[in-house]
């Protein structure tokens, strides 16, 4: 019986092909939307995971010294010999042009065993030749493709996080050529009968989790995924309601027929069920197969974006995870029987022998419409009060959010406002029945143009803040990179002859030194730079003492970034340990964009002083921009330098553009697949009104208005519609802009950008928004143009 | 790291189980120094570390007893391991060092092991003054000036769940193995320097889980390094050093061939430190019964015949499963002796996988 019905009511979708493929594909698209980010998410984080396990970082306490210099090995031996079972790393970075390479050296015979070194027991590695000089290192294959010279033999390793290698403590200390331990794991297990470590050292014990860890530094750029797949999950939801309410109307007549043969209501509704879980499943299937392409797509511009933003190293390929796939089904389910919820409590509630009206879908009653309002205004006001008291990186989410789901509830409220307002001034008959009947329309277009206005709100906030971003860092860059070419040299013997060289043919030499270190408990750098009009000239200050320049030449204070300033809350004035014993009053604050670290300011010969053991190797050279790429071979050819080590100024600043460029490429992408998606929900949206408006329509064209009339009619009315929400759309947008501006950058990046507006960008939006309405409508349109008058006249045979 | 395989291979290098295991060193011991007859030691600095040869040990031992009559077992090792010979600081050395603590009562049996490389200062021996250490595991002379070295020590180690702290006084001298410290391991002529401070009185503490106890006893201390001491034909040795209640001692060993031959070796030590070492076959060891330890068939219970002695001793451990739960674990504990010459001693028991 159950089958018979089932059978009956899906027969629909045969004669209804469209419907069935506007379903699917809304549910596909949610789908793949939603579970191309999470791919994206979960393979980034299980690669953060295993970089941590790696060295026991998610399991085991480290010590560190403070100023996040490396421990001196005898504070090491004395821990050990008073019994505290603890084990060196000595990690760090070889760099040579673009190739990076991270060294972890570890000391299997102390590491604690959730440290999880590497097995030796490979059978290729001989144990000797893993501890004794050059030793070995081991790292995967793709890691190999590009690397430093002068690596002792190399062996492959799966599990090795990228662009890093791992090997004994000796090798990696000879390597890095520092022979303290950078930090010291903990064994979780102590010997019993000792006093607590921490009473034991002066070194800070940092326990897992509180660590500023790369997963951390990421959040925010997986936040804002999981934030775009949810948006377009929604709008995708938006699609697979109107379609399930479309099918559910038009099978009224079947549903009354097979009720009145007899067949029971719970059959009806378990074949309903059985029926939107196919759907759901399959479509579900086939998103994740879309969901799996777009994430691999993408995945080589997410892995590029980790990298040059965070530093943070994740391979540019996705495996394939069951329980993502899972998880997506699930979802996929969930939001299937959200969507169908409403259909299937109107089945169950239909009176047995009620006339089967199909209406243009149940009005919203004036009383609803306020409620939603209401819920709307509360929604903004929450936002307001978040983006005003909320001080972090979740609330800045909120607040977008509330904004988001604030700006499309309130929609049909303001369109049904501004229609009646607009009927008012309207003059002649015709005019005020199409606002009467637009406004007719609104419950049933209030969703999907609800999905509109978040698409639309969503493109002109991000396109806004990325054109800011992109206007600001441009300038930037040209002000920060004034010298015409920048030299790395291997080691500081090179270095001492290259000056000798370089003196007679450069108008300038620059030396850049640094020295990776902890600045206000945050990992960063401080650079000595010499005072030259380079900087003075150049450098963009955000805040700065009247003579900061001068006031740094002295060596008695430090200039630092923007994004130190806001994590530490320090001003000018404000003191600043730089190493131990060195604490220097802040001069200035520059901005530095494109770049998640603290970093720090000081001439080059208070460097010198506080950084005894580090030379220079890398210089910036003033000379006329004509004669450097002469200079630039010429080095290469004379020093046997690699391309990579002369680098002019053009090619950082592609280097950086591209970035950038990677950094948004992922949000832009989803941006437009959104707006598609919304699209798609305006033109399901309109197909199920077209049938359902024929009883509307019948009367007019009876008094005369042509088919031809009444279908340009109704693509006018799509297109209003789609500016008005356009209209407030764009208010939404730009709150959008701001609060990712100036919140969410904030808190992720540590950085304030000056927001720019592009008006030209928005006419392109609108324009964009109309077409989608147009191609939404224009099928619909066509069909009423060529509905055969007799389907109209049935209209008022048939009285239902 | 597979901690586990490697520490196989170190121990390997460090107990008579090499000959299976490490490629090289039951056949050559490429670079290392060969131990040479006739033995000539010279002190203190033979207490220290001889870097030029692959393997070395000291290695104490010793049979306690509780205020209230309870029997204890301690057993302290520090091994030295070299992957070339030589020695250099820093990072770089060639050296590595393990450390294995035990302590056996009459229902438990603590053990713990300690890793580390040398040139950086965490473990390591000197000659003088005396130390031999590996964290805060530490065996540190305390003998007045003039004294032999090892006269006298003190010894501690801690492990999870256990720690103890020895005071190590010396009555008699240090005694020499097979011709004069030169000790033969195989017909084969594999050999090392073999020497032992024997006469030991203890004093001390044992920390266990349910407190402190105080202890005294008797210890025995085996000095020894070689390069390839073992046969590549031998896969495991049984090893005793007994202290017999009227004075005199006994150190004996049995290799065990793996076609099931076997080379054995003793030194009898009389009270007064006279030393009469015996060659293959003298001494005969036979297993008496057998032990399911941690998955293994292990003898625990053994006959020891010296006829040459008049010795004819079975020996009964303090606990059946002393086993030492360490990267190459083996069989550590101490026993009784009962039949003519009575006493206590100590039983190791190694290559039983």
């Amino acid at each position: 019986m159950v089958y018979t019905a089932f059978l009956t009511l899906f027969s629909h979708w045969r004669r209804h092909p469209g419907q069935l493929l506007a379903l699917v594909a809304g549910l596909a698209l949610a789908t793949a939307l939603w579970s191309g980010v999470q791919a994206i998410n979960t393979e980034a984080r299980t690669s953060y995971a295993e970089a941590a396990a790696r060295l026991g970082q998610d399991q085991l306490d480290r010590l560190s010294r403070a100023d996040g210099r490396p421990v001196p090995l005898a504070d090491y031996v004395a821990l050990r010999r008073a019994g505290y079972l603890v084990s060196p790393v000595i990690t760090g970075e070889i760099r040579q042009g673009d190739a990076r390479l991270r060294i972890l050296g570890i000391d299997p015979l102390t590491a604690p065993p959730e440290a999880g070194a590497p097995a030796l027991d490979g059978g290729d590695i001989d144990l000797a030749s893993f501890f004794a000089p050059p030793g070995v290192v081991l790292m995967t294959e793709d890691t190999a493709r590009s690397l430093p010279s002068g690596l002792p033999p190399i062996l492959f390793r799966d599990g090795v996080p990228p662009n890093a290698a791992i090997t004994d403590i000796g090798t990696a200390a000879r390597l890095l050529d520092q022979p303290d331990p950078s930090y010291l794991l903990v064994a979780r297990h102590q010997p019993s009968g000792l006093p607590p470590l921490a009473e034991a050292t002066d070194l800070r014990l940092v326990s897992p989790g509180t660590d500023n860890d790369v997963s951390r530094l990421t959040d925010s750029f997986h936040l804002n995924l999981t934030a775009f797949g949810l948006l377009a999950f929604a709008v995708g939801l938006f699609i697979v309601h109107a379609a399930i309410g479309l099918a559910f109307e038009q099978r009224r007549a079947t549903v009354r027929t097979l009720r009145a043969l007899g067949m029971p209501l719970r059959g009806v509704l378990i074949a309903f069920g059985v029926e939107l879980a196919g759907l759901a499943l399959f479509s579900g299937a086939l998103g994740l197969i879309l969901g799996y392409a777009i994430a691999a797509a993408l995945m080589p511009g997410v892995a590029g974006t980790l990298r040059g933003l965070y530093g943070a190293e994740i391979p540019g390929t996705l495996s394939f995870d069951p329980v993502w796939a899972l998880a997506a089904l699930g979802m996929t389910m969930a939001g299937a029987t959200l969507a169908g919820a409403q259909a299937l409590r109107r089945t169950a509630r239909m009176p047995i022998l009620a006339p089967a009206n199909p209406r243009a879908w149940a009005q919203a009653s004036a009383r609803g419409m306020r409620v939603q309002a209401l819920a709307a205004a509360i929604l903004l006001i929450t936002g307001a009060g978040l983006a005003l008291f909320g001080g972090s990186l979740l609330t800045g989410f909120a607040t977008l959010a509330a904004l988001l789901l604030g700006a499309a509830l309130i929609l049909p409220a303001a369109l049904g406002l501004i229609l009646r307002l607009a009927s008012g001034v309207a003059r002649g008959a015709m005019a005020e029945w199409i606002f009467a009947d637009t406004r007719q329309q609104l419950p049933g277009l209030s969703l999907a143009l609800m999905a509109l206005l978040l698409a639309l709100a969503a493109n002109i906030g991000v396109s806004t803040m990325v054109g800011s971003f992109r206007g600001t860092f441009i300038g930037w860059l040209d002000q920060r990179l004034a010298p015409e070419l920048y030299v790395t040299t291997t080691d500081s013997e090179q270095a001492a002859r290259l000056l000798t060289y370089l003196a007679p043919r450069t108008d300038v030499i620059l030396p850049i030194v640094s020295v990776e270190t902890t600045l206000a408990g945050r990992p960063g750098e401080v650079f000595g730079q010499r005072d030259h009009a380079t900087y003075r000239d150049s450098w963009p200050l955000l805040q700065a003492l009247p003579d900061a320049w001068d006031v740094l030449a002295t060596g008695n204070a430090v200039l630092i970034n923007e994004q130190l300033a806001r994590f530490a809350d320090l001003s000018l004035g404000d003191p600043l340990q730089i190493a131990d014993g060195v604490t220097l009053p802040i001069a200035g604050v520059y901005s530095d964009y494109g770049n998640p670290a603290a970093q720090a300011i000081v001439t080059l010969d208070r460097f010198a002083v506080t950084f005894p053991d580090i030379g220079a190797t890398r210089f910036a050279l003033r000379l006329p921009a004509a004669d450097a790429p002469d200079l630039a071979r010429a080095l290469r050819e004379e020093f046997g330098l690699s391309e990579d080590a002369v680098i002019n100024q053009a090619q950082i600043k592609r280097f950086s553009l591209d970035v950038f460029e990677q950094t948004f490429r992922v949000t832009g992408a989803l941006n437009i697949l959104t707006l598609g998606v919304a699209g798609f929900a305006l033109l399901t949206s309109l197909l199920t009104l077209a049938n359902l408006r024929l009883p509307q329509l019948a009367p007019v064209w009876a008094l005369g208005l042509t088919r031809a009339r009444l279908a340009r009619l109704e693509l006018m009315r799509s297109l209003i519609l789609a500016a008005l929400t356009f209209a407030l759309a764009l208010p939404f947008g730009l709150a959008l802009a701001w609060v990712l501006l100036a919140i969410v950058n904030v808190e992720a990046f540590g950085w304030r950008l000056p927001m720019t507006i592009f008006p030209l960008d928005w006419l392109r939006l609108f324009a964009l928004a109309l077409v989608a309405a147009a191609l939404a409508a224009l099928s619909p349109a066509l069909r009423l143009a060529r509905v055969p008058a007799t389907t109209l006249l049935k209209v008022f045979a048939h009285e239902r | 790291m597979n901690v586990k395989i490697w520490t196989v291979c170190i121990s390997l290098l460090a107990t008579p189980l090499c000959a299976q295991g490490f490629a090289g060193l039951g056949t050559e011991a490429q670079g290392f120094a060969m131990p040479e007859r006739p033995a000539l030691f010279s002190f203190p600095t033979d207490h220290g570390p001889h870097p030029d040869y692959r393997i070395e040990w000291w290695y104490l031992t010793a049979t306690l007893t509780g205020a209230d009559g309870t029997d204890y077992g301690v057993q302290w090792t520090l091994f030295r391991s070299a992957i070339a010979p030589g020695d250099s600081q820093g990072w770089d050395t060639s050296q590595l060092w393990m450390g294995h603590a035990g302590l056996t009562t009459p229902d438990a049996h603590f053990s713990a092991e300690r890793l580390a490389r040398g040139g950086i200062g965490q473990a390591g021996a000197r000659p003088d003054p005396f130390a031999a250490w590996i964290d805060d595991w530490a065996m540190t002379s305390t003998a007045a000036a003039g004294a032999d070295a090892l006269d006298a020590l003190t010894v501690t180690a801690r492990g999870p769940d256990f720690a103890y702290d020895l005071a190590l006084a010396a009555t008699g001298p240090l005694i020499f193995h097979g011709d004069g410290g030169y000790s033969v391991k195989s017909d084969q002529g594999q050999a090392s320097y073999y020497y032992s401070q024997p006469f030991y009185n203890v004093t001390g503490t044992l920390d266990l889980p349910d407190g402190a106890i105080a202890v005294t006893g008797q210890a025995w201390l085996d000095r020894e390094w070689s390069s390839q001491p073992l046969s590549d034909q031998q896969d495991g040795w049984d090893w005793v050093s007994l202290h017999f209640d009227n004075g005199a001692r006994l150190m004996g060993f049995t290799l065990r061939g793996s076609g099931g031959g076997a080379y054995s070796s003793a030194t009898w030590i009389s009270p007064d430190g006279t030393v009469q070492s015996y060659p293959d076959g003298a001494l005969t060891m036979t297993p008496l019964a057998q032990t399911e330890v941690a998955g293994r068939t292990v003898p625990t219970e053994w006959r020891i015949e010296l006829p040459d002695r008049g010795l004819d001793v079975t020996t009964t451990p303090l606990n059946p499963q002393s086993w030492m739960d360490v990267s190459v674990s083996y069989w550590e504990g101490p026993i009784r002796m009962q039949g003519t010459h009575p006493g206590r001693g100590y039983l190791e028991m190694t290559g039983y996988d």
